[in-house]
């Protein structure tokens, strides 16, 4: 009988409803997002998406590909969210759209589309940013309470749009370093540890409400491992490495590097660890190659925060690690069933 | 408790057993005529024994075991052959065999057979010729003469395992064949320990099937058998591959290429068990076997069917449902797409599923690999299918081989899972049939110039022979002359000795040149199985359309 041939049944899970588990687990570190900084990120999250879907059939037209069932992969959705997740959320309209295109368009599209980007899109969406428009990447929102001022949705819209903030207020009011940056500062200028964790931005772990969206991302990630959506292995080799490098310093020197828990539930390491290294298309195939990817980009992660020029290093690790992935999958092929060292 | 073992990967697709196993075996009624391929097995095909227009019995020989690996085969009725042409038959590739017609004289008239009634009388030789002129092969899937298979060799086999696993869905005729027939089973295991002088007897069955599993124990302990074990194996796809059942019974990995007899293990399914038991203490020949109906019917349940039935004859049993596409010979994991709803049940034949667009909807189109290995995480070969792909698809055939594309079992778990819908067996088949026509074009290619090489030396060798024989004839003639009295029988052997040991010589030099022909080809299609070279005729059939679809996948536009 042409045309049909074994297996005749098949596991009814697309990629499509994979993407949307995965954009559903993000929700819990969502809502954290607007209870603790206001509904901004709720525009931020719409205009990626927006962006990235119009980018995404405008590619497939272009090189005339079947738009429909990419369209519905949601794959762009869910680089649209990583990466709006990564820019302030008060950051100019222009500068999420910017992003967004150029994720979906070069580095998604132009290295082959679905499957065959050797980066991940988000990511590299956010190193363009952060190296083009670094002032605009750092103004980040302040926690509610936190400001000197708290912004009403209209007043937040209205800056996303046209800039303008309401009369007498001051973006300096409004907005302040990440946690991560202003450690790094303060640490600059001869600070210590201690005196510099009772700031105001800080929390019981990391930074004041960020800690708490990091843990959202958890929540999430758990929620992915449970659905067996991602497996464990990347995650928690990412997560176990940082805390232990972070700890073999906090050790030594404890008035110059931050605990381990700072690490973890600082800047973009949960949400990497379970959101953004676990994007199947960039990272490893085989399982000890997962570990070694993630033991990489936990070392890389450390450095950079701590010792680079940036205030987080999640992205530029990954982005480093992603490089290696050919290579680390060519030398870390398993043996077969049968072909194993040792015969049992 | 035995301790289980385990093997990487593997699936839980719905099993769909339950609809076929209520109801107990049914013997299906005579069809109005039995299509009876003499290809039903690994090695030569049978040839005729019969002339059209011949009245036969039933268990009547119709076609003779041709060469060392090969199989008898019988006519499953009394009847008059009608024809003896190519017919479409059960296989993958569409392409017609040699089937010998039936037409039933409705009396089912028994040729007298030569049964046994202490087999341990028999020597083992006489065990296997009698396993060899029934026809008895491997009822699993595999078709392999059984006499090959019960040799024992000179490592010491530990352990035979009997397969009952039975881990495909929908299928359940072994399910039943242990529930109704157990004790014979055993006995047909008691014969095959014997021949393979093996300690053990393991019994694996998945858990899925209690009943089976404790009408076999009751046999067992019934029968006060020794050192037969009866374990019940967890439910996981594909648990009944031989090489899993083996890895999870006894621990040990048969890895592609390697006979399980090197490493101390022989595995027979249970069904084949059971018609060895039929064929040496019976004498009956293999020409029926239990046959499960299922998919879109009404009454889907299991049937004692001839060999030969025309599948849509057996079909109408079960009360066949409209909507009827195709019906699939297996399950629906590994099964095979019949070319016509008339071919004829075979002793490869465990399952026929009627299948329609409800029950096996129609695929959905193929998305580019997302790399997120998932197929790796199913396959029990522990391969990297999403590298096979990459390869296949590029056609870097050098490449899938490094990656061990032969070890690839084909047990389509991986395109089970793949959220991209790539049929990535089909890719795998793709490269492997291209790699076995490449191999055989090499072969030709060596054929030839070692014919050119040794051209010279045969019209050389032929004139000295011939010198030879008539020397050796003169001498052997005047040699009998003087001692005709004294010691005739060697005098014989001289005529022919000169001979021999020249032909010797040649086809010693003729081994050596292939030897190093083959030393030059890979390592890994070196060491085909039988089964597998049985492949290459049929896949190569398929060559043309698989590859057309390799090229363009309906939704996909990866790069190669
Ligand atoms: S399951 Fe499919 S999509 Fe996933 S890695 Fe394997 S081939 Fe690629
Ligand atoms: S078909 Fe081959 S590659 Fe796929 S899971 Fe089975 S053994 Fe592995």
């Amino acid at each position: 009988m042409p045309g049909f041939f074994s297996p005749f049944i098949t596991k009814p899970v697309s990629v499509s409803q994979i993407m949307l588990n995965v954009m559903l687990a993000l929700i819990p570190g969502i809502a954290i997002y607007v209870w603790y900084f206001g509904p901004a990120i709720l525009i931020s999250l719409t205009l990626a998406s927006l962006t990235a879907l119009s980018v995404e059939a405008l590619m497939l037209k272009i090189q005339n590909k079947p738009i429909a069932p990419f369209l519905k992969d949601n794959t762009a959705l869910l680089t649209a969210w990583l990466l709006a997740l990564s820019i302030p959320p008060l950051a100019p309209w222009w500068l999420v759209v910017v992003g967004t295109a150029f994720a979906i368009s070069i580095s998604k599209h132009l290295y082959g589309g679905l499957g065959n980007n050797p980066f991940n899109p988000a990511m590299i969406g956010y190193a363009v940013l952060i190296i083009s428009f670094p002032v605009h990447m750092t103004h980040w929102l302040s926690p509610n309470g936190l400001g000197a001022i708290s912004l009403s949705f209209m007043d937040q819209l209205n800056y996303i749009f046209q800039g303008t903030l309401p009369a007498g207020v001051k973006l300096d009011a409004i907005t302040m370093a990440t946690p991560l940056d202003t450690l790094k500062t303060q640490l600059h200028l001869n600070g210590q540890v201690k005196e510099i964790l009772d700031m105001p931005i800080y929390g019981r772990l990391a930074g004041h409400g960020s800690e708490w969206v990091a843990a959202g991302f958890l929540l999430g990630g758990i929620y992915l491992i449970a659905k067996r959506i991602i497996s464990w292995h990347l995650p928690v080799a990412y997560l176990t490495t940082l805390f232990i490098i972070a700890g073999i310093f906090h050790l030594i020197d404890p008035t110059h590097y931050v605990t381990p828990m700072f690490h973890l539930f600082s800047g973009a390491a949960m949400i990497g660890a379970f959101f953004i290294l676990t994007d199947p298309v960039t990272s490893p195939t085989t399982p000890k190659g997962k570990w070694l990817f993630a033991f990489g980009a936990g070392l890389l992660t450390y450095l950079i925060r701590t010792f680079g020029g940036f205030p987080d290093g999640m992205a530029f690790a990954t982005l480093l690690m992603n490089i290696c992935v050919p290579l680390i999958d060519a030398y870390t092929q398993p043996k077969v069933f049968g072909k194993k060292e040792k015969r049992s | 408790m035995r301790k289980l073992h385990q093997f990487h990967g593997g699936i839980h697709p719905p099993t769909n057993k339950a609809q076929s196993n209520q109801t107990p075996i049914v013997q299906a009624n005579l069809p109005s005529k039995l299509t009876i391929p003499l290809h039903q097995h690994v090695g030569n095909s049978a040839v005729p024994a019969v002339e059209i227009g011949q009245h036969v019995l039933k268990g009547q020989l119709i076609g003779c075991a041709e060469g060392n690996l090969s199989s008898s085969v019988h006519a499953s009725t009394s009847g008059m052959i009608a024809a003896i042409d190519k017919q479409l038959v059960a296989n993958s590739s569409g392409l017609p065999e040699l089937c010998i017609t039936l037409i039933p004289d409705g009396r089912d008239e028994w040729i007298e057979l030569d049964p046994c009634l202490d087999w341990l009388e028999c020597t083992h030789s006489e065990l296997r010729l009698k396993l060899r002129k029934a026809g008895v092969v491997g009822l699993g899937g595999a078709v392999f003469p059984s006499d090959m298979k019960l040799h024992a060799s000179q490592q010491k086999i530990k352990t035979l395992v009997l397969n009952g696993a039975e881990c495909e869905p929908y299928i359940t005729c072994d399910d039943l064949l242990m529930r109704e027939r157990a004790a014979e089973i055993l006995e047909g295991a008691q014969i095959m320990r014997a021949l393979l002088s093996t300690e053990e007897i393991l019994i694996g069955i998945e858990d899925n099937k209690p009943e089976a599993i404790s009408a076999m124990r009751a046999a067992v302990l019934e029968g006060k058998y020794q050192g037969i074990e009866v374990i019940a194996v967890p439910t996981v796809y594909p648990g009944g591959g031989a090489k899993q059942l083996i890895r999870v019974l006894t621990g040990i990995e048969v890895a592609a290429g390697v006979r399980s007899t090197n490493l101390g293990v022989q595995c027979f399914n249970v069904g084949t068990a059971y018609s060895t038991w039929r064929a040496i203490r019976f004498g009956e020949p293999l020409i029926s076997r239990i046959v499960t109906v299922t998919g879109n019917v009404s009454h889907p349940q299991n049937f004692e069917v001839l060999i030969g039935t025309p599948m849509d004859e057996l079909v109408a049993h079960a009360a066949p449902l409209n909507g009827t596409r195709y019906y699939i010979m297996g399950g629906p994991m590994m099964g095979v797409p019949m070319p016509s709803m008339q071919v004829g049940v075979i002793k490869a034949t465990n399952c026929i599923i009627a299948a329609s667009k409800e029950i096996f909807p129609p695929a959905q189109p193929a998305l580019p690999c997302i790399r997120c290995t998932r197929c790796a995480d199913a396959c029990p070969a522990e391969l990297q299918p999403q590298e096979l792909y990459w390869f296949a698809k590029a056609k870097n055939f050098d490449k899938a081989e490094d990656y061990h594309l032969f070890d690839c079992i084909e047990c389509g778990a991986c395109s089970y899972v793949c959220p991209s819908n790539i049929p990535l067996v089909q890719y795998y088949r793709f490269a492997k049939s291209e790699i076995w026509a490449q191999e055989a074009n090499q072969k030709a290619a060596d054929t030839a110039r070692e014919r050119h090489e040794f051209r010279e030396s045969r019209i050389e060798r032929e004139k000295r022979e011939k010198a030879e024989k008539l020397a050796a004839k003169e001498k052997a003639a005047s040699a009998a002359k003087t001692q005709r009295t004294e010691q005739p029988p060697t005098l014989v052997k001289t005529d022919v000795n000169p001979e021999d040991t020249l032909q010797l010589k040649i086809q010693t030099a003729i081994d050596h040149a292939k030897e190093q022909a083959a030393a030059i080809k890979p390592l890994n299609t070196e060491q085909l199985t039988p089964a597998q070279q049985a492949q290459i005729d049929e896949i190569e059939a398929q060559r043309a359309r698989i590859r057309e679809m390799a090229l363009a996948p309906v939704a996909d536009h990866t790069k190669g």
